[in-house]
């Protein structure tokens, strides 16, 4: 990827679940570093987009090209660049914590002692030990922010992170995934008030479709409110 | 890929030990078939041709206890993303997936060949056990690669209980054909005949022969 290339680029990019289109014409670009907020009601396109973007999902039209390589020809060449993190945590829940990631760092070939610094990091190290089935949600979710970043990823993938966090768990992985980590970010939201502050870019999304797609300094709380009426 | 393979063969046993899911459901079939086998058959002992059928289509209903549960947590619990997300080669999870069948099936057969000759054998096995673990040996390496072919077929699909006996007793015919064939002379009564190289040779044979398939294909089944 040359410096001027932008991270993440969509150029009618879309995507069907049987006859059903998830996705529709889909253009954007978001620049190294930036943070693209995506917002939009229960099924707009959000996590497909995502999984679009982190090689889960082929894409049906267009052309997406991430970190410089197309998807999904390039899959290869972005997975271990890209930290997702989904609805679902990806942990064995019969595994412990510790366990869980350092699987995920032996896949990454990630330093061991990577998994200690991350569970440090997120509040984790004294339940490490416990299996994930035995943890709150707010503690799964913060063991799926440390398996996100484990790899050290340019790239931040984030279907609504702080979902299930309590305040003081968003302040310990808001340096880890926060705006302040300087990573390049594409995250989900439904709380304007939350997410818009950290947004670069805004995309709107409406039954599949581009309902708004501007600079966050030139978007309302109103206009987001909008996408959901 | 060898790292990659030890991780997720790591993770697979330690799954196992903490849920002891398929192991043991395998074993308790297994004897429990035995038991039902002394019974039904209504004779206190079996050898040459009954003896092989008996020991085979038993484990092979065993095996597919095991063959259903190999991806479910994955499935379930977001492995298959998690893996998938990693920069590594796809064909380390069917490796992986297959070592770790084989090991189970290895573990059942350690309490199952046992317990078959207690409950229904006639011959003594010690003059035939050496041939009769390569025959093992042989067939669970077709029985594994098989498997987890179906099973990574299967666990996308809505049905897959009921996929993975319709697919891979179908498929696993020629593995129970060529086992029972080359059991059969090592259980007779009169004593132990020589291991039937053209069998075991057609066991080899369908054992390399799927796990060329499976390392064809196996990508696609991962791929959206």
């Amino acid at each position: 990827m040359s410096t001027t290339d932008p991270a993440v680029a969509l150029h009618g990019a879309g995507r069907r679940y049987g006859e059903r289109a998830a996705l529709r014409n889909v253009s954007l670009e978001l620049a190294a570093g930036r943070t693209l907020v995506v917002f939009g009601p229960n099924g707009a396109g959000k996590t497909t987009l995502l999984r679009m973007l982190a090689t889960l999902l082929r894409p049906h039209a267009g052309e997406v090209r991430v970190l410089g390589h197309e998807l999904p020809d390039d899959g290869y060449a972005v997975r271990g660049r890209i930290g997702f993190l989904g609805h679902e945590p990806l942990l064995y829940r019969e595994l412990t914590g510790r366990e869980n990631l350092r699987f995920h760092a032996r896949l990454h070939r990630a330093a061991p002692a990577r998994v200690d610094e991350l569970l440090d990091a997120v509040g984790m190290r004294a339940r490490a030990d416990d299996p994930v089935a035995e943890l709150s949600r707010g503690m799964v979710q913060r063991l799926a922010v440390a398996r996100a970043v484990l790899h050290e990823p340019e790239l931040l993938l984030l279907d609504e992170p702080l979902a299930n966090l309590d305040p003081a768990a968003v302040a310990q992985v808001d340096p880890l995934i926060g705006r302040a980590s300087g990573h390049t970010r594409v995250l989900t939201s439904h709380d304007s008030a939350g997410a818009l502050p950290s947004a670069d870019v805004v995309l709107g999304l409406k039954g599949g479709r581009v309902a708004l797609l501007a600079g966050a300094a030139d978007v309302s709380a109103e206009q987001i409110a909008q996408l959901y009426a | 890929m060898r790292a990659t393979v030890a991780a997720l063969l790591r993770k697979e046993l330690a799954l196992e030990l903490r849920t002891r899911e398929s192991v043991p459901a395998m074993v308790l079939f297994t004897v429990t078939t035995y038991v039902i086998f002394h019974f039904g058959l209504d004779r206190n002992s079996v050898e040459g041709d009954l003896a092989a059928g008996v020991l085979w289509v038993t484990l092979l209903f065993a095996a597919i206890l095991g063959i259903n549960r190999l991806f479910v947590a994955d499935h379930e619990q977001g492995g298959f993303d998690g893996f998938l997300l990693a920069p590594v080669d796809r064909t380390a999870m069917l490796v992986a997936k297959a070592v770790a069948l084989l090991a189970f099936l290895c573990l059942v057969e350690l309490v199952a060949v046992p317990a078959f000759a207690l409950l229904l054998l006639g011959p003594s096995l010690g003059q035939a056990l050496p041939e009769l673990l390569v025959v093992l040996l042989a067939a669970d390496v077709g029985i594994a690669v098989v498997g987890t072919l179906v099973a990574a077929l299967a666990i996308q699909t809505r049905a897959r209980d009921l996929m993975v006996p319709l697919l891979a007793l179908p498929l696993l015919v020629p593995v129970v054909l060529g086992a029972s064939q080359a059991t059969s002379p090592l259980l007779e009564q009169r004593g132990a005949a020589a291991l039937p190289g053209d069998w075991l040779s057609l066991l080899a044979l369908y054992d390399l022969l799927f796990a060329l398939i499976a390392y064809a294909v196996f990508d696609f089944l991962l791929e959206d």
